[in-house]
């Protein structure tokens, strides 16, 4: 590794991987680090290795993932795998972890291609052992083929619940039930958008065609659920929810969930970079133009870190990046840039047609996002609950920050990941203000936890 | 808005003065650009901390120490405070000697509590240390708090005593006339016939606007926090010849303090990580405490403070405006100093005069020869 790239990437999913492969093709020294042991990001996670008979189970989109690392194996960059990178500043200054020895390195340019997390929806039990989120579920059975042997509850609302449900069919999983927690108002809701969805049909095609294969192996959806609790003192024993009036219960070890992905913004909020609250997907999102430029000089935000769009615009914006790197490195003229740009920014567009149509449909009840029940931990580092937050609001704390402060949500290792936006829905709906003007914890690097000992090997030389 | 007392800055400083004064019946308004204890007053290492002062500072330390002591009964909140004594250690026989001097220093200004220990008792008190150490000077009832809890205790003590407060308000002018301060802010005018400084690390700007020369430096010390671990250390430990603050915090963190700067951007409030200079820190932690190699940092951040050249605050009245007064200044040690600070304000504004000796404190030791 070297202390210094022209060009640095960060993330080897559909974004960072289609990036690289533009830069280096443009003569661009690039390296890429990546935390995962092999590239594909969450989407294509372990297509190199995955036998074919898994591969075939999941998909035809999860196998357009292996021409993209070939291709990006034969590009020539320099890849770094198992590579956490653990602090970013506005300067572009990258610290680094390899195995136990942590680095600082310099870029004049850095792609922030780090994709998307689950959005941490906490309800009552959410942190009992047996509840995971279906992004869990797919990496154990991406990485290892483990499906769950004794069957499974899966709950939440978006897309993804949809598509694991469908994969676990496949593999022959006993599902129990399928708890959609989408609102029955949700399809007024989208219907202005569906003309424009229309135009990206393959998508809506594929949905149908899940849920058809699901109801003809007779697995049932139930729609409209509410008030999901997981229940058990130790590990999960038990599901309840609300639907039709009624209340049911339903026995299982574990329960998947999905609220939907929200960007990765640890690192681009690290580094200073300025975020925008998108009220049609509910996350907060980096301030970025047309080719990925942060607020931030130098710093590129590519993929689903940049907001949700799914893995081939997030192919697509990964190029115009890359192009608007070479750029700013002086290897391309302008003109060269924008003709180069023509044919992904078209592609874009029109993969762009399904989005406002999904984000309508499967919006979150505000309701679920601003925790009603007191009791509900939402901090599990520090076991804060929403009650804790809420109470902190009239007693003069108008913000996230101030809140963590008094409440110490947001404190634990995990640095606020899980509990951020959960906080500030509560914070905003307690004060009666927009979640926009309620703030987001400010970024305590490191970004990922590093060791005393990793820190002092660090600069080595100087003591006092 | 009209009050008696008009108070720049909500941070402890301001809120600790507006206590005292309300305690006294005088009705006071504290104004923030930022929200209260934004900066050093909320994120601080919470060090309440006798050992090791300037001699200037000792008098004040010694009496807010007393108040810590008994800080329910004015706040109506043990503000978190713990008192296992803060200790500086001696690594060599040079290490012993400094202190040995520092503790005769103290002994002749007529305090003792600063003492020397040696060896022995120092094992027998942080039995986790690494075997190198000499002895130490130890100050028995120091100890620590939670800053942003005593913040938010002092604040809610002074609100309940009518104390009016406003977040988000930054002075964008201030006017003196017939013996009254006029401050205009986004959110309307304030006045008063007292204007209070507690500004921090912006005061230096806002006691030109009064006619004074103080040259504040801005600064942002770093801290460092490691995941819960099981109780090992009890004191709060220092080191004479390295920049240490060393804490097991209340819930099993520890909190690492070394005085090393972050970058700071004043201007945008933005501070950044010296990652060079924490890497400093680690090592000095690891060579008293090896044991922590494999503990985990979880956190790093840095407050901006107001650091003064002689690293003395400033406290008192203005030298060029009538019915101004200073308290700002800490220098990164002002944390303990609080709740002497308001009762001495207090006094000046409505007695004219202390008890407490604060003359090395006036703002005239900046002002030009001869202006």
């Amino acid at each position: 590794m070297k202390d210094h790239y022209p060009l640095v990437i960060i993330g080897a999913g559909p974004a960072g991987l289609a990036a690289a492969v533009v830069a280096a093709e443009h003569g661009l020294d690039v390296a890429l680090f990546d935390e995962q042991p092999a590239p594909g990001g969450q989407i294509y996670r372990a297509t190199e290795s995955i036998p074919a008979r898994r591969a075939g189970l999941l998909g035809a989109e999860y196998q357009r993932g292996r021409n993209l690392v070939s291709t990006f194996r034969s590009s020539g960059v320099a890849y770094f795998p198992d590579t956490q990178v653990w602090s970013l500043s506005h300067k572009r200054a990258i610290g680094l972890l390899q195995g136990k020895t942590p680095t600082m390195i310099t870029a004049d340019q850095v792609l922030l291609a780090n994709g998307a997390m689950e959005r941490p929806v906490p309800f009552p039990g959410w942190t009992l052992p047996g509840v995971m989120n279906t992004g869990a579920g797919q990496i154990l059975f991406k990485s290892h083929g483990l499906v769950p042997a004794k069957g499974v509850v899966l709950a939440g609302s978006g897309p993804l619940l949809l598509l694991l449900a469908w994969q676990y069919l496949h593999a022959g999983v006993k599902m129990q039930a399928l708890l959609d927690l989408t609102p029955v108002h949700n399809h007024l809701r989208a219907l202005p958008q569906l003309p424009r969805a229309l135009l990206a049909s393959h998508y809506l095609t594929k949905g149908l065609a899940y849920k058809k294969d699901l109801k003809q192996a007779g697995i049932s959806t139930l729609h409209n659920v509410s008030d999901l609790h997981a229940e058990g003192d130790e590990h999960l024993v038990s599901v309840t929810f609300r639907r039709q009036g009624r209340q049911h219960t339903i026995e299982t070890d574990l329960l998947l969930t999905h609220f939907g992905v929200i960007p990765h913004t640890h690192l681009s909020r690290a580094a200073g970079c300025r975020h925008d609250w998108d009220k049609s997907q509910q996350c907060w999102r980096p301030q970025l133009d047309d080719w990925g430029n942060s607020s931030i000089d130098g710093i590129l935000i590519a993929g689903d870190g940049a907001g949700i769009g799914g893995a081939r615009t997030a192919e697509h914006a990964g190029r115009l990046a890359a192009l608007q790197a070479t750029h700013a490195l002086g290897l391309i003229q302008r003109s060269e840039r924008d003709r180069l740009a023509r044919d992904d920014r078209k592609w874009m567009r029109d993969e762009q047609h399904i989005r406002p149509f999904l984000e309508a449909f499967f919006h979150i009840p505000g309701k679920l996002l601003s925790v009603p029940d007191d009791d509900t931990i939402v901090c599990r580092c520090e076991e804060v609950t929403a009650g804790q937050i809420r109470a902190a609001v009239p007693d003069g704390h108008s913000d996230s920050n101030q809140v963590k402060f008094l409440t110490r949500c947001g404190m634990g290792p995990c640095q606020g990941r899980q509990c951020a936006d959960a906080v500030a829905h509560i914070v905003a709906a307690a004060g009666g203000n927009s979640i926009a003007t309620g703030g987001y914890y400010r970024g305590r690097p490191p970004v990922t936890p590093l060791t005393l000992g990793q820190l002092a090997s660090l600069y080595p030389g100087e003591t006092e | 808005m009209k009050s008696d007392v008009l108070i720049i800055g909500g941070g402890l400083m301001g809120f600790s003065t507006a206590l005292q004064l309300a305690l006294r019946g005088t009705r006071c308004i504290v104004l923030d650009k930022d929200s209260p204890g934004r900066h050093a007053s909320g994120v601080n290492a919470g060090g309440l901390r006798q050992l090791n002062r300037h001699p200037a500072e000792v008098p004040l330390s010694v009496v807010a120490a007393e108040m810590w002591q008994h800080i329910e009964a004015l706040v109506d909140s043990d503000c978190d405070t713990h008192f296992p004594g803060q200790i500086r250690i001696a690594e060599n026989a040079a290490d012993m000697q400094a202190l040995e001097e520092r503790a005769a220093m103290i002994s002749a200004l007529g305090f003792n509590h600063e003492q020397i220990i040696g060896r022995r008792e120092l094992y027998q008190l942080v039995p986790a240390l690494a075997p190198h150490c000499k002895g130490a000077l130890i100050c028995r009832n120091d100890g620590y708090a939670r800053p942003y809890h005593a913040l938010h205790a002092f604040r809610r003590k002074a609100r309940s005593l009518g104390v009016e407060f406003r977040a988000s308000t930054r002075v964008d002018a201030l006017l003196h006339s017939a013996d009254e301060w006029q401050v205009s802010t986004p959110n309307g005018e304030f006045r008063a016939p007292v204007l209070v400084n507690c500004a921090g690390a912006w005061a230096g700007r806002l006691a030109a606007v009064v006619g004074d020369t103080a040259p504040v430096k801005p600064g942002a010390p770093m801290l460092m926090i490691t995941e819960r671990l099981p109780r090992f250390v009890g004191p709060v430990i220092g080191s004479a010849s390295r920049k240490l603050s060393f804490k097991q915090m209340q819930n099993g963190s520890v909190l690492i303090g070394g005085a090393h700067m972050a970058e700071l951007d004043i201007a945008q409030q933005r501070t950044t990580m010296n990652w060079d200079k924490l890497a400093v820190s680690a090592r000095t932690v690891m060579a008293l405490f090896p044991q922590l190699e494999h503990t985990r940092i979880v956190r790093t951040w840095a407050g901006i403070e107001a650091f003064m050249p002689d690293n003395l605050p400033v406290i008192g009245r203005s030298s060029a405006s009538p019915q101004a007064w200073h308290a700002f200044g800490f220098s990164a040690h002002g944390f303990q100093l609080s709740p002497v600070i308001g009762k001495i304000m207090s006094q000046l504004i409505l007695d004219g005069q202390t008890d407490l000796p604060i003359e090395p404190f006036s703002i005239e030791r900046f002002q030009a020869p001869g202006a």
